[in-house]
């Protein structure tokens, strides 16, 4: 490699680290091959030829930045998020946190990593429908902001081997797809995959209740027949809609008062890095861990005064 | 140790060739191909045949081959025939297993250089992929489906032949100096195709990694399936912007309909296996084979890095090497001719490279 070339080229990196400079040295040509032992390369964020700033899971600092700060104000005048009980959300190590799912357009999934993200500093990634990744510059935004989509391996990955907070949404698309007649009933708790991941990744489950999600963009209608035929899970008219119209009614929630509480932990008592785990105390964990956010979600909604103001 | 080493003509095959010759523990090596080899090689036997069992099945059993290394699965869908292509991969890979498992066979080890093209690329993708997993969505093109059956083949034969070492590598996009891929070909392009609203996490190996690697499982023994490709995958509008170049963006709807016109000029021939990859990108775990003992000397960034600097230097050259010729003569001479003064004949070492042209060319 050209030194000059080289130069110029790590001058560009802005958000670069002051790294020690390690030189690529190209084997010579048909010569000598010779697998030879080196130190583990670093990849990612100190890795010095990079351009840019997107990591191997297609984040980017610099996209969650901007991001977190263009969010804040949501978070804090619109929803004026309180939490409850953020002692129980680890401070190291991984864990996988598991919330109730509701509004057309769901504004939980923001809330809650925004709101860790600036409360702990620690990052929460979320995981969502692979779908986001089929959308063109919606798909590329998202996983930029950190979305990863919720592949068991993926979340091993993140819980396990990275250590991180990791949040998935258990109901899917059967929660933000419920009426508003329907609110904060929660939904089957999938096939109780996140416990099994759980379980292989060996960090605990953090159970969170939220209140406020469902009446951001509340569901009057359904239409079955436009959803299928625009292949989405369903298709709302929401509240938001007469109020902001036919685009914006997507874009914009209501601003109800969000309230989030934080649950006990669950820790597993099972061997980690199993293939298959017994079915029955999955369910059995997961029934348990549905159970306890629908009660936290009925104790929060009886002493609420307003849906404005909480 | 008495290789076998199929594609003799192709880039791998006469790359690998060329650096097992160096190699004091390589006895004997005999290389398999339809078309002549392109590089100047010292103590490799040429022999033109193609894939057929009888031959095969002669040749090891003739020379005693006791390592098969098999370069020939056509992974690049643009330099060859779809029909060619199931010839290729499956039917030779078929009679390749078939010579090394027969009765009296001295085959003990069977190396296999495959594509992450086997795990194809589609947003329903876990974002690496570890040796083993499944696609998850059936294969739609030739070239994927006729991996996807070797992969089948070969599985069975290690099953069958605990005896024998079988190590299947995963490579992923090759890019380097000399090898031409399906990327190198687009990154050489004056402007570069992406597919507009998609920016996909791509990872890419370096020539010399994918050598390195085969050879590591030629000379070691590392039974079991490998992902080969450079740390760190990074996305599509960086690997452009390293390579310095330009971007000018598909539709993303009807991808395939905008890109046929550019294919019938002539002018960037993308396959559906490299739009999905434009799209929907590809990374793999790399952790398996590190902790076999392989270590790289690229990353993925530095792989295309690496590339950049190919591509100034073509640019301020001109790009005019000139190719080796195989004449048989020649090589008969240099091979056997009792004239030809062998350094080092006796510990299995190389021959003289008298009137050979540069090495490593093209």
């Amino acid at each position: 490699m050209a030194e000059g070339e080289g130069d110029h080229r790590r001058t560009t990196i802005s958000w670069a680290p002051p790294a020690e400079i390690r030189e690529v040295t190209p084997a010579p040509p048909g010569g000598d091959l010779v697998p030879v032992a080196r130190p583990e390369p670093a990849v990612g964020h100190d890795d010095p030829v990079r351009e840019g700033d997107v990591d191997a899971w297609g984040r980017s600092e610099r996209v969650r930045a901007i991001a977190r700060r263009l969010y804040d104000p949501v978070y804090r005048h619109w929803f004026r998020a309180e939490w409850e009980g953020l002692e129980n959300v680890p401070r190291q190590g991984g864990a996988l946190m598991v919330a109730n799912h509701g509004g057309a357009i769901p504004s939980d999934a923001p809330v809650i990593m925004h709101g860790i993200e600036t409360e702990l500093g620690r990052p929460v990634y979320g995981l969502a429908d692979n779908l986001f990744r089929a959308l063109p510059v919606v798909g590329t935004l998202w996983s930029r902001a950190g979305g990863v989509a919720a592949h068991p391996d993926n979340a091993y990955r993140l819980l396990h081997d990275e250590q991180q907070l990791a949040l998935v949404f258990p109901e899917g698309t059967k929660g933000t797809g419920k009426l508003v007649r329907e609110r904060y009933q929660l939904r089957r708790f999938g096939r109780g995959g996140f416990v099994e991941i759980a379980m292989r990744s060996g960090v605990p489950i953090v159970p969170i209740a939220v209140v406020g999600n469902e009446e951001a963009m509340p569901i009057v209608w359904k239409s079955p027949r436009l959803a299928r035929l625009m292949g989405l899970p369903y298709f709302p008219v929401t509240a938001n809609n007469f109020v902001f119209g036919p685009v914006l009614g997507y874009i914009v929630p209501f601003p109800a008062k969000f309230r989030i509480r934080v649950l006990t932990p669950v820790f597993f008592d099972v061997a980690t890095n199993q293939e298959r785990y017994n079915r029955s105390i999955v369910m059995e964990h997961a029934e348990a861990i549905r159970a306890s956010i629908q009660a936290a979600l009925f104790d929060m909604l009886s002493t609420r005064q307003s849906v404005w103001r909480g | 140790m008495r290789i076998l080493v199929t594609g003799l003509g192709t880039f791998w095959g006469s790359r690998l060739a060329q650096y097992l010759e160096a190699q004091p523990s390589v006895e004997v090596i005999v290389g398999v191909d339809t078309r002549e080899p392109r590089v100047p090689l010292e103590r490799t036997e040429f022999v033109r045949v193609d894939a057929s069992f009888d031959v095969l099945a002669r040749i090891v059993k003739a020379a005693q081959i006791d390592t098969i290394l098999h370069t020939h699965l056509v992974v690049d869908s643009t330099q060859a025939r779809s029909r060619h292509i199931h010839e290729t991969n499956v039917i030779e890979t078929m009679n390749l297993l078939a010579a090394a498992g027969a009765a009296g066979s001295p085959v003990r080890k069977f190396v296999l250089k495959s594509s992450t093209l086997l795990y194809g690329s589609n947003y329903k993708d876990p974002y690496f992929f570890r040796e083993g997993m499944a696609r998850t969505r059936s294969p739609r093109t030739r070239v994927e489906r006729s991996l996807v059956e070797v992969a089948s083949i070969v599985r069975d034969f290690a099953e069958d032949n605990p005896h024998i070492v079988v190590t299947k590598l995963e490579f992923a996009n090759v890019l380097g100096r000399d090898i031409e891929s399906a990327f190198s070909r687009l990154l050489r392009m004056p402007v570069v195709p992406e597919i507009l609203g998609f920016d996909p996490r791509l990872q890419f190996v370096h020539e010399d990694d994918v050598t390195g690697a085969l050879a590591y499982a030629t000379l070691r023994d590392v039974p079991g399936e490998f992902n080969v490709a450079g740390d760190g995958p990074i996305p599509w509008s960086e690997v452009c912007s390293i390579a310095r170049k330009r971007r000018v963006a598909l539709p993303p709807v009807g991808t395939a309909l905008a890109a046929a016109p550019l294919r019938l000029a002539h002018l960037a021939d993308m396959p559906a296996e490299l739009l999905s990859l434009l799209r929907y990108g590809r990374a793999v775990d790399t952790s398996r084979y590190r902790r076999a003992g392989f270590r790289y000397h690229y990353t993925t960034a530095e792989t295309v890095h690496a590339f950049a600097d190919a591509l100034r230097l073509e640019r301020n050259v001109g790009g005019a090497f000139t190719p080796y010729r195989y004449e048989r003569d020649i090589e008969a001479f240099f091979h056997h001719s009792p004239a030809v003064v062998r350094e080092g004949a006796a510990n299995g070492g190389t021959v003289e490279r008298a009137g050979s042209p540069a090495s490593g060319g093209r």
